[in-house]
């Protein structure tokens, strides 16, 4: 049951903020909620009511790991989708191998 | 129904009609998966790695996907072929997204440092405004320095506005 709640609240926030995002104009503006805290607000709402505090916190410190990651990998998607003509699904799912390079380097020095 | 506020940005409501039952389907489907995903890793490996995916960008290559898509429609129906614009919008918006991603380190900071002695409403509220905050500044930020270079370009302020 925690698994089901977890998905929908975690759905449902992601939709929430992507409908923000819809509706604001211009582009570059809306872009900001692709990076919005949509899943860390859904996960740290249940950890915190089952785990504590201290361990969301630990969660909001490897947080910031994950964020270096996702800014190279949305910088690098941008400026592949400016200057190629490949299919943009090739593009984010093979520029995701950037994500977990940053997001996992930063936690084997910083973090483990 | 259109709002415009100050900075140029506006709201248009009219997108929500426009938008496919599927495309929020699939974000629920994504952030969903994501959220289990989260927990899970949390479980077996520990909040340390769980932490990373936190700030996982599930999301963004279904969204732009859909935002490709709908882009090129739009160019088609007036008899364009609109690939390269779709893909012009796709870029502007992933480039919003990596603003987007340093606000997260500013909402991932506030946890760390405040969730230890605060009340959980209070950091997830200050967090998310730490977020808000970081992103606004540095689109005002990237919105200047467009203007200036483009201003420098044509040697003319009024033409950048």
């Amino acid at each position: 049951m925690e698994w089901v709640i977890r998905f929908l609240v975690g759905g449902l926030m992601v939709a929430g903020f992507s409908a923000i995002g819809d509706v604001l104009k211009p582009k570059s503006f809306a872009g900001l909620f692709g990076g919005a805290p949509s899943v860390a607000l859904a996960t740290l709402l249940l950890t915190v009511s089952k785990h504590g505090h201290e361990y969301a916190a630990m969660e909001g410190r490897s947080m910031i790991a994950g964020a270096a990651g996702f800014f190279v990998y949305a910088f690098v998607v941008s400026w592949l989708m400016m200057r190629n003509r490949v299919e943009t699904y090739v593009v984010t799912s093979g520029s995701m191998v950037v994500w977990f390079a940053i997001a996992f380097g930063l936690w084997a020095v910083w973090l483990r | 129904m259109k709002a415009r506020g100050m900075l140029g940005i506006r709201i248009r409501l009219a997108e929500l009609k426009d938008a496919r039952w599927y495309s929020y389907a699939l974000r629920i489907l994504f952030g969903g998966a994501v959220t289990v995903l989260t927990g899970v890793v949390a479980k077996y490996y520990g909040p340390s790695m769980g932490g990373l995916f936190l700030a996982f960008p599930a999301i963004l290559p279904a969204s732009m996907t859909l935002i490709e898509r709908h882009e090129k429609q739009k160019k088609r129906r007036v008899g364009l072929d609109g690939r390269r614009e779709a893909h012009a919008v796709a870029s502007v918006d992933a480039a919003g997204a990596s603003i987007g991603a340093i606000g997260l380190a500013a909402f991932g900071l506030v946890v760390w440092r405040h969730m230890p002695v605060g009340a959980t409403w209070e950091v997830l509220t200050g967090a998310t405004a730490a977020w808000a905050g970081m992103a606004l500044v540095l689109w005002m930020a990237r919105k200047t320095i467009i203007k200036m270079r483009i201003a420098k370009r044509t040697g003319s302020v009024a033409r950048a506005e």
